[in-house]
């Protein structure tokens, strides 16, 4: 029955939760399409826009525009419509809207919705004896697409032509999956269970609060009764427990008390991750990074952690100070604790494993280079996170980094740990500190290339430093200067090292350029919003919940990159046991897709790629848009940062993408809420496609 | 002819039985729906004079009786009303066609809304209303603090009244206006009908809009002090303020007491609902609120041994049981109604094989407490993309139904035990009818699963609920039948038709057999399974009835309603003998107490309030869910209350205290003001939030587990 639609103003009908709110609110309708049958208007589809301004009235009596009468009159093959009737229509019109839109009002409350649907208002166009609209039902949301000229601002709803023999030749899309019921304990004698199903115990919000202001909470497991009765009149009534309230109100500290199965889980785990079972430790290992109850094991973690740093560092033991760094990881990669705590303990181990003299055994053989990488990684990314302008963490560990590069006296380990360190921090640390000392570098490592040789470990130090050097430099520098790239002046202006770091540019910039077009082409691929970010349904079954991860499906041609670490490969023997390493961790959990490549083999050959080391296998997989591409993703879940998947084949631009992101380290309600701000303002944006 | 005639007698016996013969004919249905008002306003109405738009309606509605060859209804209206005779001459027939436009052509469709309409049609000039309005209330604002708050009450409704007379008399820009400046000053629990009002601007739009008509039809109510009424009454006869006059007496109840004003919280604690506060002598029918008597069942001494098997043998914990089962049954309620107040079903065998299974459960129930808080297990339902729209448990929370927006009702098993269909005819055909084991037999095990899906409804399914013997499970839809499904067979057995819109809620007797529902028809239905219509109607709700609950004697239902009042009736007169009013929202849950002697709601503003059923009074508020709240449950033994609501959590509320405190106050009845407590932090227990799940069912088991569930919304 629906003839035609026009439809002039935005409209949203039941996209973001703020829209309907403020429906529920307001009822503002901006927009009504009609269709005839005979002569007789019937509002066909209604549409409530939440604008901005209408929300700060209190009272608002909107009232249709007379053009869209007259458009919809046109519409329906009314051709003269007087002022008159377009004023009474749209009064008449508009109150109608408003009726119906209360009525369906009660059938989202009936139904125990937020969200308005659809059908709710087929449904009170049923109450009203009217017939309900066909073709507008819709789950989630009906993309309005919006569309400007002529001074005239247009919403529609695309209806692309189908063609039935597509529909016909594709496979059938897989059957939602059935209603289910899954039980769990919501709470036992008062106290509720720290497990997957439930709420984290303590928020972040809660622990931080707690760490700043330890006189104010009590501890996290009671905080369900302890804060509340707290806040009335305090001891009056004893909570389930017996303890009495106001006596761990007055506590300065709260008590680590961990019950015995805590006990049992942390032994587990701790022997799990220095075991030698790598199965074993990636189910550990995603344990800590997931579990929501960890918080009251923190203290014992980190410890754990800091102690076995310092006493494999004496002892020379790789393969455990990887382990702990890994933990280190998991720690930092679970969202519900809250580590500012325990930076004391974890830094100094952290930086321990970047600048150590001696790592290993046998420093010529045992690859602890790549210990020295994933720990300044690590580094850089506590740095990102934890730094304040209180705590200055950035600019301290900095301070540590350049003051013993600069000692003539340090040997090539350590000056690569320093390198790495400041290298992770950014682009505008590399330019900065490191270029300047690109000549000096270059000399020290020429005169042991090149002079006599006194030791072999010296000379592979020096090669070390020399590709890191090249590796991140070459990037930072491709930016920096204008493209004719003259090997004399590379030589004049960086002294030994300006030759390969010419060639090295060169590499980055054309790169960089097959990039620029590759990469338009895949957010294209990935703006189609729904299909590609459809986000696990499985519920609450296994640790799958609001802030675990989802499964992101990405075109197989993209890899997700984060800027956090990826994960060392181990020592020594590297390249094999590696792999294993990651299908194994694949198979033991489900819930995380791990997608290492493993650069193991290109690494020396091309210092380029190995700055790749895409992995998805952090929990919260950051997908950042890129700058053209809009605001596409519109699934986006809250808790969840994404950020940009960018293609590994080229080094520079995706740390181009890196180093667009390092900074921008959006907190993911401010991102939510400009998406949402985005798409009640223009709904149709979220199918436009980039420019 | 039958509307004529209705219309007659309406008219006829109203000024004598009301006894004040000004007041005009359009009253014919407020009074006929609530009839004992007349006699209360009556005092008030004669000290007014007979205003000249009164005559004029007067004259209207004799000019319709004289067209309608309708002379002796004249005769005895106009003797009544003291007209003179010639009064129907055509000069006053014209004038009064004219002040009361449309009052002469009443008859032609829907009389009685034209004629409700055309009171507004007495007006004075529009500009000044706005004057009217200041006037009055610079004067309160004025008054002694103890009566401001008071007289604040007249603010509301006198400025509805006075809107939609501007807007019913065409003054459009006048009506805006009007809203526009005073509308600010209303309570801030008005801010949903305000909005409904801000839209309507046209006369053409009241026509159709119930709500409003019912705002007209029905008088609101106001709860004022004798002191302060004078006050106001002075006032406005002092500065002939008599558009305002009129409002107060032709669309306000003033319930004047005597004794102290009250203050603003308690003011505010009972207002909020659609139509002012109840009336005092509306709350004071007597309600047998009591428990009927348990009865007496033996249990069989093999079933005694059979337990000693099964439990490895615990005869201590039988003989308290016996003892208390053997005291409640000997004391006799003195608030309880009599056995055979209501007819009930009789016990089946089966009936008493559950009830001793009721007992045997109830000896190992956990004595909740402050101290002692229930375990909650929490059922989710997964992959319900938001369409699970109601939950029930059996009593014996050996099943779960769940009402689907998909107009689907699926039943679960929750024990290993798996659900069967019987076996078809034929195959009972061949069934050993003798045999011990017969009602195992006729199950068909082929059929056996976990849960059943059964069909029926044409729309999303609203409301939920299991008979006591779980043979049976109603739903009600939008789709306005409520159907009745066998869960032997799971298949729909009938389908009620009664309500023509959406049915929001029903719910089983706790005895079986009777069951009542309720939804946009503003009436709730009392049927019985074996009966196609309904036993009674209960109808007096100014809104869509939105949950329904029976008293746990089964003599009384609670139901709450958009209107935002609760209403309690009894099922053997159908008259309502309770109306709760203090929620700001509509409500969306009730509950009452295992006692009978408390009943508890939730609305979408988020506040539980408890009510005592036999004063008729609120007993407390509890405060703490930010959302609606759509489930609230006592625990077997009365202890703790449990709420559920949109907001995602589970709140457990100390209710013994919030009743045993407000018991030890001096309980001053006789007026019906309480001062309510501000302690809902000490009464919060505990708060339970789940992941993403809005909880829509609670249910404590025999045992006083309790039972929770929701669709898990990512």
């Amino acid at each position: 029955e629906i003839n035609s639609h026009s439809h002039l103003d935005p409209c949203h009908l039941n996209g973001s939760h703020d829209g309907i709110l403020c429906f529920s609110s307001k009822c503002d309708l901006d927009f009504v399409c009609v269709s005839t049958r005979g002569y007789i208007y019937r509002p066909v589809c209604f549409l409530m826009s939440a604008m901005a301004e209408e929300r700060r009235q209190k009272h608002c009596s909107v009232v249709l525009p007379t053009e869209s009468m007259k458009a919809m009159a046109e519409s329906v093959g009314v051709g003269q419509l007087q002022e008159d009737s377009c004023v009474a229509l749209s009064e008449e019109v508009s109150y109608r809207i408003k009726e119906i839109a209360q009525d369906a009002l009660k059938f989202m409350h009936h139904g125990k919705r937020r969200k308005l649907t659809t059908s709710d208002i087929d449904n009170a166009l049923k109450l009203k004896n009217v017939e309900p609209l066909y073709g507008f039902q819709s789950q989630e949301f009906i993309p309005f697409r919006f569309a400007s000229g002529g001074g005239r601002e247009l919403h529609f709803y695309e209806e692309k032509e189908v063609d039935l023999s597509d529909i016909i030749n594709t496979p059938l899309p897989r059957v939602p999956l059935d209603v289910s019921l899954k039980a769990h304990w919501l709470s036992i004698e008062g106290m509720q269970p720290a497990i997957p199903e439930n709420p984290p115990p303590a928020t972040k919000e809660q622990q931080k609060v707690e760490s700043t202001e330890p006189l104010k909470v009590v501890k996290p497991g009671q905080e369900e009764e302890g804060t509340i009765q707290g806040k009335g009149q305090g001891t009056t009534t004893p909570d389930g427990k017996g303890q009495c309230l106001g006596l761990i109100r007055l506590k300065p500290r709260s008590t680590h008390e961990l019950s015995v199965e805590q006990q049992l889980y942390y032994k587990e785990i701790t022997e799990a991750c220095v075991g030698s079972c790598e199965a074993k430790r990636a189910e550990a290992l995603q344990s800590i990074a997931t579990d929501p109850g960890l918080y009251q094991m923190l203290p014992r973690f980190s410890t754990f952690i800091s102690e076995g740093v310092r006493v494999n560092v004496v002892q020379n033991n790789l393969a455990l100070l990887i382990y702990l760094m890994r933990m280190v990881k998991a720690l930092m990669d679970n969202p519900t604790l809250y580590l500012e705590k325990y930076l004391h303990e974890l830094i100094p181990a952290v930086v321990t494993c970047i600048v150590s003299k001696q790592l290993c055994l046998r420093p010529d053989v045992d690859n602890h280079w790549a210990l020295r990488d994933f720990a300044a990684r690590l580094m850089a990314q506590s740095c990102k996170t934890f730094s304040t302008t209180t705590n200055n963490i950035q600019s301290r560990i900095t301070k540590t980094f350049t003051k013993s590069w600069l000692d003539d006296k340090t040997q090539w380990t350590t000056r690569y740990g320093c390198i790495a360190g400041l290298a992770e921090l950014g682009p505008d640390v590399i330019k900065t500190l490191i270029i300047p000392r690109l000549a000096i570098e270059g000399a020290r490592i020429k005169a042991v290339m090149e002079g006599p040789v006194i030791s072999n470990i010296d000379k592979i130090g020096a090669e070390h430093v020399q590709s890191l050097l090249l590796k991140h430099c070459a990037s930072v520098i491709a930016k920096l200067r204008s493209p004719p790239d003259n090997v004399e002046q590379y030589r004049t202006e960086y002294g030994y090292l300006g030759p390969m770091l010419c060639s090295h540019v060169m590499k980055a910039r054309t790169q960089a350029a097959l990039q620029a077009q590759q990469v338009n082409r895949t957010t294209l691929t990935i703006t189609q919003p729904r299909p590609t970010l459809s986000v696990s349904q499985s519920g609450l079954s296994g640790s799958s919940g609001p802030r675990t991860p989802s499964i992101i499906k990405v075109p197989s041609s993209l890899t997700l990159m984060s800027p956090r670490p990826g994960t060392p490969s181990q020592p020594s023997p590297p390249a094999t046991k590696y792999i294993v390493m990651a299908t194994s961790a694949g198979a033991a959990s489900t819930q995380q897709v791990i997608l290492v490549i493993t650069l193991s083999s290109s690494q020396s050959a091309s210092p380029v790629t190995s700055t790749v080391p895409s992995a998805t296998s952090t929990l919260q997989p950051l997908v950042k848009l890129e700058p053209g591409s809009g605001p596409g993703l519109t699934a986006s879940r809250p808790l969840q940062k994404y950020i940009v998947v960018s293609l590994p084949s080229s080094a520079s631009s995706s740390l181009e993408t890196k180093s667009s992101v390092l900074p921008t380290s959006i907190s993911s309600s401010s991102l939510d809420g400009g998406m949402k701000l985005e798409r009640s303002e223009s709904p149709g944006a979220s199918t436009q496609s980039p420019h | 002819d039958t509307s004529l005639a209705k219309q007659k007698t309406d008219i006829k016996t109203e000024p004598s039985t009301d006894g004040f013969g000004n007041n005009n004919a359009n009253d014919g249905r407020v009074l006929s729906a609530s009839p004992g008002s007349g006699s209360s306003t009556g005092s008030n109405k004669q000290t007014a004079a007979v205003t000249p738009e009164d005559q004029q309606t007067l004259l209207a509605v004799l000019q319709f009786l004289k067209k309608n060859k309708l002379i002796e209804s004249v005769e005895i209206l106009r003797r009544e009303a003291g007209l003179p005779e010639n009064s129907l001459d055509p000069k006053a027939t014209e004038s009064a066609g004219a002040g009361s436009g449309g009052a002469a052509a009443v008859a032609e469709d829907q009389p009685d809304v034209r004629v409700v309409l055309s009171a507004y049609s007495q007006q004075g000039d529009p500009t000044l209303y706005e004057v009217y309005y200041s006037d009055l209330k610079k004067f309160i604002e004025t008054v002694l603090d103890c009566h401001r708050a008071e007289l604040s009450q007249v603010f509301y409704p006198l400025f509805v009244h006075m809107y939609l007379e501007l807007v019913y008399n065409n003054h459009e820009s006048e009506a805006k206006a009007f809203f526009e400046k005073f509308s600010g000053d209303q309570e801030c629990y008005y801010e949903e009908d305000l909005r409904v009002l801000s839209g309507l601007t046209k006369k053409e739009h009241m026509r159709g809009n119930e709500t409003l008509l019912d705002f007209r039809t029905s008088k609101f109510v106001l709860r004022i002090s004798r002191d302060s009424y004078q006050l106001l009454k002075r006032h406005l006869q002092e500065r002939q303020n008599n558009q305002i006059w009129n409002i107060i007496q032709e669309h306000l109840y003033i319930d004047i007491f005597d004794g102290m004003p009250r203050s603003k919280s308690q003011i505010d604690a009972m207002s909020g609902s659609l139509a002012g506060e109840a009336k005092r002598e509306a709350n004071k029918t007597k309600v047998y609120y009591g428990l009927l008597k348990e009865p007496e069942i033996e249990l069989p001494l093999d079933d005694e041994d059979e337990e000693a098997e099964n439990e490895e043998g615990k005869p201590k914990k039988k003989k308290p049981k016996k003892d208390s089962m053997g005291s409640k049954s000997k004391k006799q309620d003195p608030n309880a109604p009599s056995q055979n107040r209501i007819p009930l079903p009789e016990l089946k065998d089966s009936d008493k094989l559950d009830k001793i299974m009721y007992m045997k459960e109830a000896t190992k129930r956990i004595r909740l407490g402050s101290d002692n808080l229930p375990s909650v297990c929490f059922y989710t339902f997964l992959n319900a993309y938001q369409g699970l729209t109601a939950v029930d448990f059996t009593d014996d929370s050996s099943l779960i139904a769940g009402g689907f927006a998909d107009s689907t009702v699926r039943v679960w098993s929750v024990t290993p035990k798996k659900l069967r269909k019987v076996k078809s005819a034929a195959d009972l055909n061949l069934i050993d009818k003798e045999s011990d084991d017969v009602l195992e037999r006729i199950m068909d095990e082929k059929t056996a699963s976990e849960s059943k899906i059964m069909y029926g409804h044409s729309g999303p399914v609203y409301g939920i609920s299991f008979s006591p013997d779980r043979n049976y499970l109603l739903s009600s839809s939008e789709d306005g039948t409520v159907r009745l499904w066998s869960l032997l067979t799971f298949t729909c057995l009938v389908a009620y038709k009664g309500h023509n819109y959406p049915v929001w809620d029903t719910q089983f007797s706790p005895y079986g057999y009777y069951f009542v529902s309720g939804g946009h028809d503003r009436v709730a239905r009392l049927w019985a399974t074996d009966h196609y219509q309904p036993l009674r109607i209960f109808s007096g709700h100014l809104a869509d009835i939105t949950c329904t609950r029976f008293h746990p004697n089964s003599n009384y239902v609670a139901t709450g309603s958009s209107d935002r009042t609760i209403r309690v009736w009894d099922v053997l007169s159908g008259n309502c003998v309770r109306i709760f009013t203090g929620h700001k929202g509509p409500i969306h849950s009730l509950a009452f107490s295992p006692n009978g002697k408390f009943l508890a709601s939730g609305a979408t503003d988020g506040r539980v309030l408890l009510w005592d059923i036999g004063h008729g009074l609120m007993m407390g508020e509890l405060k703490g869910h930010t959302d609606t709240i759509y489930s609230l449950r006592f625990s077997r033994d009365g202890e703790i209350l449990a709420s559920g609501s949109m907001d995602n959590t589970v709140r457990l509320w100390d209710v013994m205290k919030a009743f045993d405190d407000l018991e030890t106050d001096d309980f001053t009845a006789a007026t019906g003001h309480i001062h309510l407590q501000d302690n809902s932090q000490e009464l919060l227990l505990g708060t339970y939030t789940t992941k993403s799940t809005p909880v829509i069912h609670l249910h404590f088991t025999r045992r006083n587990l309790l039972l929770a569930a929701g669709a898990f919304n990512p």
